[in-house]
């Protein structure tokens, strides 16, 4: 219950932390940790610009999100295909949104981020359903298959929280971008909410990894949780972004990671 | 039971007296149909409270193998209660659908052979004598078909019911076959017969009863390859009917399914279930890749029904393995698995028809590339048409969430406890469960998004009206009860798990209710705390400065042209563009571009092409024995005789 | 390893905590309106590890929505004139409009020109102008950060 309060307390934190370890190896200052907060802080003091085009999923979507990543979170240590298809719902609202306002970019936003989230499941199911039996695993070595597992698992978190080399968020160029391109016409609280949704994915999906793979303590969370962060800052600032379509092999490599480790499991 | 029937036969003929007067018979053959459904409804619901079996036989034992003799055990009610609950709803739908065809066609045979129809499927999954049933499931095939080609205006729509029928009647031969070898064997077409007799029956003979029925029964139920009439006999049909196709009637291929496989044959090799896993898994994947590649909106949603059958013979096909293997619990947590999905997907796919409908009602066309908009004209549909896309995605909490846990859970059981061959195969079915519904996600953020959402790309010409009330009380009960079965599955799901240790567990009423609180706590937090003296303006889409036209949007084959590219493998797609130049000499400057993507079916071209061209090739050369002169032929009867002479000596 | 997290938990020295309206955050959106990329070259270079405009909290967006304040350069030509017009009106309130550059306040070397308009004060309200042609990087962030300084201190922003 309490990470209901929690997960968005850190979230701007974590996005914080990758930005700054980014500018560090830019060999600049960069903003400070706390900027995410001042951001969304000002954000809910604007006013907001709706579009003419945009029904009422366009003005109930944020808050679907929003809520969707707090329930997530709240639920994590329950059913793992609950959490997923729960986080789901964000994604299909999301593309809805996207899609409403009948600009170019929200529409083909939408496409690309239903094209790698479909591909994405299922390597999120499997990484999921190896790492939580890990301790049925009857025979074999569990060492190798939590490896696997944890590969496949990285590759999905960099995929579904839009990451490189999948996604790029700190891009101006609408035809590069996929899940900012959907938020583009999002402004004031909403946006607040989005944007804010968004680092919480980021939170739940680190959080997911720490517990699952690295269960060795509570007090080791935040030291893994930053670990991620870390890993995310540095495949930011040495890799490039893939080009679209490349990225489903990069999924269907993850998917085989995991198959490969449940099947070395059991 | 009798009474149902009774009911609905007074219906059909009813209707077809009243034809003169198209008002009278519309509401004459759908009430019928709802307080013949009414009835259905509670005749099932008493069954499953009272653990009634019932079995009885019509009119006395006159005819040597023919007996009209019903068993309702309490597989059969189940799918009573589903026949009924469906013809409820899709006949209050009709009520208001129907004038839309009132001096058009003859709406006293509407009447009739949708009463024909239902009591056809009633039968059909009440029947207990083999010959009894082949009557019941021409009876439900043939009313069918007169149901698909009734808007026969539209040539596609004749055509799309000639293919419904020879499809229909090849599955039909292969079910009389493998009848017939069941009659061989043990002497009788009654199933208790065949039940008990099932141990005489010899190995070989099971299996080749096994291949025929399941070529037989997946006709109908609409399995890979042989699914090619569903996509274009769903959408010929009206919308309500095409609910009760789509939500229904195949599933009466997978009750017979369960009864012969399941109940006569019993006991059964491994390998039948492991090839109706690998079958379940391949149906879905297609079907959802097919129905990516749509833009006729009632054809998407006629290959999401043969997605979704897929998932089920995933349940079924992991039911049987495991009784094959003498795991009783896990076989009841898959049979329930498959048995849930059935009673969900037809809700939401209803549902989904009935919204398809309503909209085709409004624009006149099919084409999802002309739609767009749609909210703001019709509110109430788009919001049911949201829910059944939110149920077919296996969003919680809505139904399809839990019953596709519950195959997971199946399924996972399988990995986990069973060894080698078996278990890659239940890891393969896992995969393909886990990419379909990733990429039905992403269908139906394409249809409803294409329909709905943003503006419309095509110039209004007349004014799009809410639908009428009938069919929002129709589609608006659906809604309801897709949420009421997913909040109240908790009852369904530890029936299921009543003799198997689950690890984890999934609560409905605690996900429901959280979720709402969370939203609303948000909403109002965000809304009055924080944000107080803010205010919102509306203004036009941010387009960079340039003018919004119709062509801006995203349409529907852009949004799923990622996914075909990237299936390039399996789908074939070929572009076509199409220019039309202001100077044709000069080909400098183009005036309009058309661009068509297409997708090869690949199941004509590799399967359906070549068994054509086989046929032909060996028709050709039989054609030569009718050569025309009579002497031959009696010369043919002549050797016909001498070797019957031979066998019978 | 103790070096880089202290790198990381650091706040800079010299941070212009915005008023409280806009509180130390700040987005710019950046609007072309036709001219001669002098300036955007400048802009650019905001962005790089010498003069890193992060730091203090600003950054640039790719959309008007998320905007408080509308960077804008170049005397505005006839065919921007309407997206002018229109990105501000995408711009939700409270917002900044800031031009930079001699061009943008009257037309600078196009003055009377017939194919510009002849300053964006003449499409959209201006707030505060930064003069040069082009300004350099440095004396871009100067102003921006008295332009800030100016809004703490007037507690008054102009919708």
């Amino acid at each position: 219950m309490n990470m209901i309060i929690l997960i968005p307390l850190f979230s701007p934190l974590c996005i914080g932390i990758i930005k700054k370890i980014k500018a560090i190896f830019q060999n600049r200052i960069g903003a400070s940790i706390f900027q995410p907060y001042r951001d969304l802080w000002k954000l809910f003091h604007k006013d907001e610009v709706i579009s003419r085009d945009a029904s009422w999923i366009f003005k109930l979507a944020p808050f679907i999100i929003f809520a969707v990543t707090l329930v997530a979170g709240a639920n994590l240590n329950g059913d793992i295909l609950l959490i997923i298809y729960t986080l789901a719902i964000g994604t299909f609202f999301l593309a809805l949104a996207g899609m409403d306002t009948g600009s170019a970019f929200g529409g083909f936003g939408s496409s690309r981020e239903m094209t790698v989230s479909a591909l994405a499941e299922g390597g999120f199911i499997f990484s999921l359903l190896t790492i939580s039996n890990i301790n049925l695993a009857s025979h074999g070595q569990s060492f190798l298959p939590g490896i696997l597992a944890f590969a496949g698992f990285f590759i999905v978190l960099l995929a579904e929280t839009a990451r490189f080399p999948f996604d790029n968020p700190a891009t101006h160029l609408e035809l590069t971008m996929i899940h900012e391109s959907m938020i583009l016409e999002y402004s004031g609280k909403r946006l607040a909410l989005m944007e804010w949704a968004s680092f919480n994915k980021f939170l739940i999906f680190c959080f997911l990894g720490a517990n699952l793979f690295f269960n060795f303590g509570f007090a080791f969370i935040p030291i893994i949780i930053f670990a991620f962060c870390f890993a995310v800052g540095f495949i930011e600032s040495t890799m490039a972004k893939f080009r679209f379509f490349r990225l489903p092999d990069l999924l269907i490599i993850s998917f085989i990671f995991n198959v490969v480790a449940i099947g070395l499991m059991f | 039971m009798i009474n149902l029937i009774i009911i609905f036969l007074i219906g059909a003929f009813g209707s077809l007296i009243l034809q003169r007067d198209d008002r009278l018979a519309n509401i004459w053959s759908n009430s019928l149909a709802i307080i013949g459904a009414l009835w259905g409804l509670i005749f099932s619901i008493t069954n499953f409270l009272y653990r009634t079996n019932s079995t009885f036989i019509i009119g006395k034992n006159t005819l040597p193998i023919l007996s009209l003799s019903l068993k309702i055990d309490q597989l059969s009610t189940f799918f009573i209660f589903i026949i009924s609950l469906i013809t409820l709803f899709s006949s209050i739908y009709a009520l208001d659908y129907v004038k839309h065809y009132f001096k058009k066609y003859n709406i006293g045979a509407l009447g009739f052979f949708f009463h024909l129809f239902i009591v056809g499927m009633f039968l059909v999954v009440t029947a207990s004598n083999g010959i009894f049933f082949l009557i019941a499931w021409e009876i439900m095939s043939v009313a069918s078909y007169f149901l698909v080609i009734y808007d026969r205006n539209e040539l596609k729509n004749v055509q799309a019911g000639f293919t419904y029928l020879v499809m229909t009647h090849v599955g039909t031969v292969f079910i009389i076959i493998a009848f017939l070898i069941m009659y061989r064997f043990t002497g009788s077409f009654d199933f208790g017969a065949i039940k008990s007799g099932s141990l005489s029956i010899p190995q070989l003979m099971k299996n080749v009863i096994f291949i025929l029925a399941l070529i037989g029964f997946g006709t109908k139920a609409g399995i890979v390859p042989f699914h090619i009439w569903l996509p274009v006999a769903h959408p010929a049909a009206p919308s309500h009917v095409s609910a009760l196709m789509s939500g229904v009637m195949i599933k009466t291929g997978i009750y017979m399914m369960i009864r012969i496989f399941l109940d006569l044959m019993q006991p059964v090799p491994v390998w039948w279930g492991l090839l109706i896993l690998i079958i379940g898994s391949i149906s879905s994947l297609l079907g959802v890749l097919f129905a990516l590649t749509e833009h006729d909106i009632k054809k998407l949603l006629a290959y999401h029904s043969i997605e979704n059958i897929g998932i089920i013979l995933l349940g079924l096909g992991s039911s049987l393995t495991f009784t094959s293997l003498n795991m009783p619990g896990l076989a009841l947590l898959s049979l329930t698995a498959s048995l849930f999905h059935t009673l969900n997907h037809a809700t939401f796919k209803s549902l989904l028809f009935m919204g398809a409908g309503a909209v085709i009602n409004e624009t006149h066309t099919r084409n999802m590339e002309e739609y767009g908009g749609l909210i703001r004209y019709m509110p109430q549909t788009a919001l049911f048409f949201l829910v059944g896309s939110m149920a077919i995605s296996a969003l919680p909490p809505f139904n399809g969430f839990f019953s596709e846990w519950l195959t997971y859970q199946a399924l996972f059981q399988g990995i986990f406890t069973l060894d080698s061959t078996i278990k890659w195969i239940f890891i393969f079915a896992t995969g393909s469960l886990a990419f379909t519904g990733g990429l039905a996600l992403a269908c139906f953020v394409k249809a409803f998004g294409a329909t709905f959402l943003a503006r419309s790309r095509s110039e209004e010409k007349h004014q799009i009206k809410e639908a009428p009330l009938s069919l929002r009380i129709g589609m608006g009960g659906l809604a309801l009860l897709t949420l009421i079965l997913g909040i109240f599955s908790g009852k369904i799901i530890t029936f299921a798990q009543k003799n198997v240790h689950l690890s984890s567990s999934v609560s409905a009423p605690n996900f429901f209710v959280s979720f709402l609180v969370i939203i609303l706590a948000v909403i109002l937090i965000a809304r009055y705390l924080i944000n107080k003296n803010q205010k919102e303006i509306v203004s036009g889409t941010w387009d960079c400065g340039t003018t919004l036209g119709p062509r801006m949007e995203i349409t529907a084959t852009g949004f799923a042209r990622s996914i075909i590219l990237i299936f390039k493998g399996i789908l074939k797609p070929t572009i076509q563009h199409d220019i039309e130049y202001h100077d044709s000499e000069n080909r400098y400057l183009p005036k309009s571009k058309l661009v068509t993507l297409k997708v090869q079916d690949i199941h004509h071209s590799y399967f359906y092409q070549p068994l054509k061209q086989i046929i032909n090739i060996i028709s050709f050369k039989i054609k030569r024995t009718q050569s025309g002169i009579t002497n031959a032929y009696i010369l043919y009867i002549f050797i016909a005789l001498i070797v019957a002479l031979f066998f019978i000596l | 390893m103790f070096k880089l997290l202290s790198k990381i938990f650091k706040t800079p020295k010299k941070t212009i905590l915005v008023e409280k309206k806009i509180s130390g955050s700040l987005s710019i959106r950046q609007v072309d309106a036709g001219s001669d990329n002098a300036c955007e070259q400048e802009l650019v270079a905001l962005s790089n590890p010498i003069y890193d405009i992060e730091r203090f909290g600003i950054h640039f967006v790719a959309s008007p929505r998320h905007a408080d304040l509308l960077l804008v350069t170049g005397p505005v030509t006839r065919n921007m004139e309407g997206p002018l017009k229109k990105a501000y009106e995408a711009t939700p309130n409270p917002k900044i409009v800031v031009t930079v550059g001699d061009d943008a306040l009257d037309g600078g070397i196009y003055k009377d020109s017939y194919a510009v308009v002849g300053g964006v004060s003449k499409v959209i309200p201006v707030d505060y102008h930064i003069p040069g042609n082009p300004p350099s990087a440095k004396i871009i962030l100067s102003h921006l950060l008295k332009i800030m300084e100016i809004i703490k201190n007037n507690k008054e922003i102009r919708i």
